[in-house]
């Protein structure tokens, strides 16, 4: 698979004379299930810890073990962190794709190759640097069955040498990585040594690349989407999780088991939670409107599948109002689809997810301190509108490591929502459970067990009136129904509102963009400015249903192009139905849909194109 | 009319104090006749006899006219009408969520053993602590009389359509998955059903108790296996049932040789008269063997097939503190600035 779609670069001849400092995009050709990864973070971290912005993107397959995967690093001193289209230097470890990897390469771009491998003889346009792998291994590794993992870390020190990367930030990030197994931390550093001595004495500097120590990542953590969200999850108090495991949500209840674990269980030893594997995502989805039925902060974590198999439970947790939050870590549909790429596919089918009238409040996080932060507000959003939240990730966010500032600790209160103590059914006598008494659109609701006669009602997905007694009368579900509207629209007010990047110089070009695409676009607008003279003003998305400043930054700009990661424009789909009528034909769609998290250059290409330049 | 005036005798109460009226529902919109709703009146008489607060106590259900029926007994205890087949996961999470709340979850035939085999099966797995009830006449009552997965082999329909496939036992199911007290009734028994849903209640851990209900609108006829006159005809009760709560003096006698005296949870006692030499409910392997060779013999066995009290529930084995997770205070459910201190840490 060529990760470059489009060699974009002008053959430039051969470089050599240029000095590229921490402008750089690493790929990794490898073989699953061959220990890369650790290698790929080992050197990520590397870079991380002498100071330079960088980004790791993991493109793997849905599979445990020997099928191709590419992992992508990208150091940028402008800060740059989306994917970046072009391949400065590739690390060729995979036989069965190295020609093809190497033939989708710019000229000029550098290569590391397995010597036996002979890549040097596909282009002459290339840098090439040998690397006898098993040579170098069988010293440092006597043990032969450990060779295969320890091999990769070789390249390591290839890159180090080559790159200019600090042998002792490569020897902390090791040490990081193996932190209880001293006896691999060694075997692996050695290895690293020995590539590094190997590129010393035979690999003369031909490649224009240099990597060199700055200072914009003091205080910063990696980490990626789905660790953040399960922390951000445990610290909004979540009390009962609920799961079936799919690619690419498991690792996020898989980290939040390990940090309930350590950091949930009382003094007592007893656990202030439940966490459940269901036996699939129907399950899944009943216990967390169950759980959160009786008054529960109750979670699961899925993608499109589960999301498709929970539309039902979604149906009744809209019209009972039942609190719960589901995070969508969104994969490439529809069906299986590419179950190891990321996409943005899910919004319109979740939006609506489920028969009838029924519409969901979506969370959009662009960032893992975003997964951290919106666990709280998904959680109070829940409960204050008695209903799901789905926060829709994906997956370069949730499988991916990313840089951030450390996370701020959630000092709001937690906030419960509309619920009727024993104490206020004495001073009230009783309740209405289905009646607008706030004129907000939503009701008052009593948990399961409250020691008051007055306190049931029953929870039913049937028609009902606002005593929660079964009715077919058409002014009863009419008069429900439009409630029901009106508490959707009170949400407008409620949830995160957009970022707006506008620089007052020009309203002719806006755009519109969400999660993951926000590190596109970031990029894109400065590539905008520099070389096409455009600013484009920005607004990234955060929620559904969408608040007035969308409306406002709509009705400001000429021309909005909405970029998104699906095909069918979904987003736009959903602003075509909430703005004004004459506002519709202003949008337009940048889409994309290959699996791979979309890149600056391809926001550029499209945009630059549509606007006739 | 009399013409003395007499003074109102006090209504009777029982152990907390509350009438059998408190444990009442809503008017039923069952049809005149339908099993379920005896099932229903012998649900209010056992928590009121058992002395249940019915604030503690919530009825789960799925869809059919099984789990309409909720709405017609015990109006002072939450009820959650779920989706089709779904009751189990939505009652494992409200256990999960306040595992103090006693479910009573209702089902039936169709929701149980059709759409909804998947939940019921893990459900049964988990020893979740709760009550299943299905309320099982063999057909689908609201969608006007199709068969269900329970109907027996060669059973036939009103139209005089014949059921070819063999119907699950979902007491044999139950007891090979993991359920800890498994029995067979019939709406028509009340002194049985009364016995075994009182019985059910001072268990922990999941009871699952399949109800034969006849359907008389769609299932009561000649060739139908789950009418009043089939059962009548060839219900095979394995005990006389007698349940002596925790808090009733025990003032009878037992013949240990021909009774079996289960100490429950709450220190009720259940006594099984046994009406077959050598049944032990406490045996798996001969419970569903028995099954089996009723289904041989065209009997429909009731009685308590299977009891475990001391088997360990899903409550036990998660390991959840003993408040109800529901309303933990937030210094228990959102950690100190310290542990994200630390957290953040590492991440550097």
């Amino acid at each position: 698979m060529a990760t470059t779609d489009v060699a974009l670069r002008e053959a430039s001849g051969r470089s050599g004379q240029k000095h590229v400092v921490n402008d750089l995009s690493i790929q990794v050709a490898t073989v699953n299930g061959s220990g890369s990864q650790s290698s790929n973070t080992v050197l990520l971290r590397s870079i991380f810890q002498m100071g330079i912005p960088v980004s790791g993107k993991n493109l793997f397959p849905s599979n445990i073990a020997g099928l191709p995967t590419w992992y992508t690093i990208r150091a940028n001193k402008d800060g740059y962190i989306a994917r970046k289209k072009e391949i400065d230097f590739l690390v060729a470890m995979n036989p069965e794709t190295a020609q093809e990897d190497v033939k989708s390469l710019a000229a000029g771009a550098v290569v590391v190759y397995d010597e036996p491998l002979n890549l040097r003889a596909l282009r002459d346009d290339l840098i090439f640097y040998a690397v006898p792998y098993d040579k170098l291994v069988a010293p440092v590794c006597p043990e032969a069955k450990l060779r295969k993992l320890v091999r990769n870390m070789i390249y390591v020190g290839v890159v180090a040498k080559l790159l200019g990367i600090e042998m002792a930030e490569v020897e902390k990030a090791i040490r990081k990585q193996f932190a209880k197994k001293v006896k691999a931390a060694n075997l692996n550093l050695a290895a690293v040594e020995a590539g590094f001595h190997h590129a010393t004495a035979t690999l003369p500097k031909q490649d224009p690349y240099f990597v060199e120590r700055s200072d914009q990542t003091a205080g910063k953590i990696i980490i990626d989407g789905n660790s953040a969200a399960a922390l951000g999850s445990m610290f909004a108090g979540v009390t009962v999780v609920t799961w079936y495991p799919i690619t690419p949500s498991s690792s996020l209840v898989e980290t939040l088991i390990d940090y309930m674990k350590e950091y949930r269980i009382g003094p007592d030893g007893k656990a202030s939670f439940a966490i459940v594997q269901a036996e699939d995502e129907l399950a899944a989805i009943g216990m967390v409107l169950g759980a959160g039925w009786a008054g529960a902060r109750a979670m699961t974590a899925t993608a499109g599948p589960g999301i498709s198999l929970m539309s039902e439970f979604a149906g009744l947790s809209y019209y009972a109002e039942v609190p719960g939050v589901v995070w969508d870590i969104q994969r490439v549909g529809p069906s299986t689809g590419l179950p190891t790429r990321t996409s943005q596919g899910d919004i319109l089918s979740t939006a609506f997810l489920s028969h009838g009238d029924t519409k969901h409040i979506l969370l959009i996080p662009s960032s893992v301190e975003e997964c951290f932060t919106m666990a709280t507000d998904a959680f109070n959003l829940a409960e204050h509108f008695q209903t799901l939240v789905f926060v829709m990730s994906d997956l370069d966010l949730g499988m991916n490591n990313w840089m951030s500032d450390p996370f701020r600790y959630p000092d709001t209160p937690i906030k419960r929502g509309k619920v009727l103590s024993k104490k206020d059914l004495d001073r009230l006598g009783g309740f209405a459970r289905y009646k607008d008494v706030d004129g907000d659109g939503i009701g008052y609701r009593t948990l399961p067990g409250t020691d008051h006669p007055a306190a049931a009602y029953f929870a039913r997905g049937s028609g009902h009136n606002e005593n929660s007694q079964y009715s077919e009368r058409p002014d009863d579900f009419e008069r429900n129904m439009e409630r029901l509207n009106r508490k959707f629209e009170t949400a407008r007010s409620f949830v995160p509102r957009p970022e707006i990047i506008e620089n007052g110089k020009s309203n002719q070009v806006g755009i519109i963009a969400y999660g993951t695409s926000h590190w596109a676009i970031l990029e894109a607008r400065d590539q905008l400015r520099k070389e096409y003279n455009l600013e484009a003003d920005y607004l990234r998305l955060k929620a559904f249903p969408f608040t007035r400043d969308v409306h406002e930054f709509i009705e400001r700009h000429e021309r909005i192009y909405v970029v998104e990661q699906n095909r069918d424009a979904q987003m736009l789909s959903l602003l075509k139905l909430d703005v004004r009528a004459d506002l519709v034909t202003r949008l337009r769609s940048i889409a994309h849909i290959h699996g791979l998290p979309l890149d600056a250059r391809s926001v550029t290409d499209e945009l630059t194109s549509m606007e006739g330049k | 009319m009399a013409t003395t005036p007499t003074s109102t005798p006090m209504p009777k109460t029982n152990r907390i104090g509350l009438t059998v009226l408190d444990y009442r529902g809503g008017k039923t919109t069952l049809c005149a006749g339908c099993g379920h709703n005896a099932i229903s009146e012998r649900i209010i008489d056992a928590f009121y006899e058992m002395g249940v607060k019915p604030e503690r106590v919530i009825k789960p259900s799925g869809i059919g006219c099984s789990s309409k029926s909720p709405a017609y007994f015990m109006s002072r205890s939450h009820s959650f009408n779920a989706v089709h087949g779904r009751m189990p996961s939505v009652a494992t999470g409200a256990i999960l969520a306040n595992h103090k709340l006693l479910a009573l979850g209702v089902s039936g035939d169709g929701d149980t053993a059709s759409i909804g085999i998947g939940q019921f099966v893990h459900l049964m797995r988990r020893n979740l602590p709760l009550i299943y009830v299905i309320e099982d006449n063999g057909v689908y009552g609201l969608t006007k009389g199709q068969f269900s997965a329970t109907a027996d082999l060669g059973s036939k329909l009103k139209s005089g359509v014949s059921n070819d496939l063999p119907p699950i036992d979902t007491c044999a199911l139950a007891i090979e998955l993991g359920a800890t007290f498994v029995g067979r009734s019939f709406s028509g028994d009340k002194k049985q059903l009364l016995a075994m849903l009182k019985a059910a209640i001072a268990h922990r851990g999941t009871v699952m108790l399949d109800v034969v209900s006849p359907c008389v609108t769609f299932n009561d006829h000649e060739g139908s296996t789950k009418s009043y006159k089939y059962m009548k005809d060839h219900e095979e009760p394995l005990q006389d049932i007698n349940l002596i709560p925790a808090f009733e003096e025990i003032d009878v006698e037992y013949d240990p040789g021909t009774t079996v005296d289960v100490t429950m949870h709450d220190g009720s006692h259940l006594r099984l008269r046994k009406l077959e030499e050598d049944y032990d409910p406490t045996n798996k392997i001969n419970a569903v063997r028995r099954l089996l060779e009723a289904h041989e013999r065209n009997e429909v066995l009731t009685g308590v097939f299977y009891l475990n009290s001391q088997a360990p529930t899903f409550i036990d084995m998660l390991n959840i503190t003993d408040e109800s997770l529901a309303t933990l205070p937030d210094s228990v459910v959102r950690p100190g600035r310290e542990v994200l201190d630390e957290v953040m840490e590492q991440l550097r």
